[in-house]
């Protein structure tokens, strides 16, 4: 649902539902199981929830939002919170050892705070300092914490343990969190976080309704995409042997 | 998953022995799968900008598909231990109906990639798979990592297994077809049916 790779902001919910996660937390995954899913009766309300919330609520937003907004503005609005959570990229990868990704980030933050105009665009991907988003979840994972189960938050989606608890953790990370704004610019990062997730609903929603709603079993589906996609993406290639059908099938 | 475990565990000494694949003999190049890929690639492109009806799309697409996916092994493969039990006309009938679904389904995905541009990255053998990486670049998103893992093993060069992002196709589909196969009260005639409709 919402559920970024950004850094989000602060939620009365979210903190809770991280105290959940936390106390899970020691429970590591059995060895060479696909996923670890204890919670899954729970996590399968959760879903049905999450569904619903959709239909009725997302999924309508998100088709005004994508029809009325300009693709030019919504981008600029992707761009903020993209920015806004580029010190705690930086941080983390400060904290993974990533020392090329922590210079690379500190001046890409530096670029579109000044050409760029507090974030508004994105000059310095054309300069060559791209996107290198991260995420304490995936400084967890550097230090060789486990994923932990897998579980779905209402709200905000699919997310492993560790996921969860570094998303919580990237919001008190990030010195701009700490910043004492006024509103109505208090609003901002909260803001741009649901306006990015609104967006992406709407960019990929042919992908995100035939998950949801033309699968067999949307629950399992998403579980499994998530966590593969999410393995991808930490470069975690300890279940990501390749899948050899023929030996499999035929024995050869 | 405890299907996939259980699949793991009993699969090969069953079936190896009964299915004798031709044509194991030559081994793979890294030229022949950089050039099937290159030429998948291009007929997608020519697909999906070609302009026609989607109906007349996700035609092309079915062929695309027969063409260079090994299709009967990727079929049985998402049937899972099901494939086990199936009768050979079963499974022939099964497999005709799947290369409908699959061309339907990721036919009307990749239409997504219209207007956008996939290049070969490259090709690396990972034991008896050779996979090609590649790069989609859709207009304003960051580039998306897509692989095509390629074998030989059918008698001929076919992809086997597409993974885009870390998403890969065969563990996708075999937890989709398991959880229709499941709603189909465990026939696969039945399952064969409603993936034709």
């Amino acid at each position: 649902m919402l559920n970024s790779r950004r850094a989000g902001w602060r939620s009365a919910g979210l903190a809770l539902v991280t105290a959940l996660a936390l106390s899970g937390c020691t429970a590591s995954s059995p060895p060479g199981s696909e996923f670890n899913d204890p919670y899954e009766t729970a996590n399968r309300d959760v879903h049905e929830f999450n569904k619903e919330f959709d239909r009725m609520v997302f999924r309508p937003v998100s088709r005004a939002y994508g029809t009325v907004v300009p693709g030019y503005l919504r981008q600029r609005l992707n761009n903020i919170q993209s920015h806004f959570s580029l010190p705690a990229d930086t941080i983390n990868a400060g904290l993974q050892g990533r020392g090329e990704n922590t210079v690379h980030n500190f001046f890409r933050f530096l670029v579109n705070t000044t050409v760029g105009v507090f974030g508004i665009f994105d000059p310095a991907t054309s300069m060559g300092l791209e996107d290198r988003s991260t995420d304490f979840g995936e400084t967890l994972f550097v230090w060789g914490a486990g994923e932990g189960a897998y579980v779905e938050v209402p709200l905000f989606g699919p997310y492993t343990q560790r996921a969860l608890v570094g998303e919580v953790v990237d919001v008190f990370l990030n010195p701009l969190s700490f910043i004492g704004l006024d509103a109505p610019a208090s609003y901002i990062p909260a803001g741009t976080y649901v306006a990015e997730a609104v967006d992406y609903r709407y960019e990929f929603a042919d992908t995100v309704d035939g998950v949801l709603y033309e699968s067999g079993d949307s629950y399992a589906q998403l579980r499994l995409i998530y966590l593969d996609n999410r393995r991808f993406q930490l470069g975690d290639t300890s279940n990501a042997a390749a899948i050899d059908p023929y030996e499999e099938l035929y024995g050869e | 998953m405890n299907d996939l475990t259980l699949t793991r565990r009993g699969f090969a000494g069953l079936l190896g022995a009964a299915v004798a694949m031709p044509g194991a003999a030559l081994a793979l190049t890294d030229a022949q799968a950089q050039k099937l890929v290159t030429s998948l690639v291009a007929d997608i492109q020519k697909t999906i900008n070609s302009g026609k009806s989607t109906s007349a799309i996700l035609k092309d697409f079915e062929s695309i598909f027969d063409r260079y996916a090994d299709v009967p092994t990727i079929a049985r493969f998402s049937l899972g231990v099901a494939a086990r039990s199936a009768s050979a006309s079963e499974l022939r009938a099964f497999t005709d109906a799947y290369s409908g679904y699959v061309a339907d389904k990721y036919g009307r995905r990749f239409q997504e990639f219209k207007g956008g541009d996939i290049k070969i990255k490259r090709v690396k053998a990972e034991g008896k798979v050779t996979v090609v990486q590649s790069t989609a670049d859709l207009r304003g998103q960051s580039p998306v990592a897509v692989d095509f893992h390629i074998s030989d093993r059918s008698g001929s060069p076919k992809v086997f297994n597409v993974i885009i992002e870390g998403i890969n196709m065969l563990t996708t589909e075999r937890t989709e077809i398991g959880s229709l196969l499941d709603k189909a009260g465990g026939s696969v005639s039945k399952l064969t049916q409603q993936l034709k409709s």
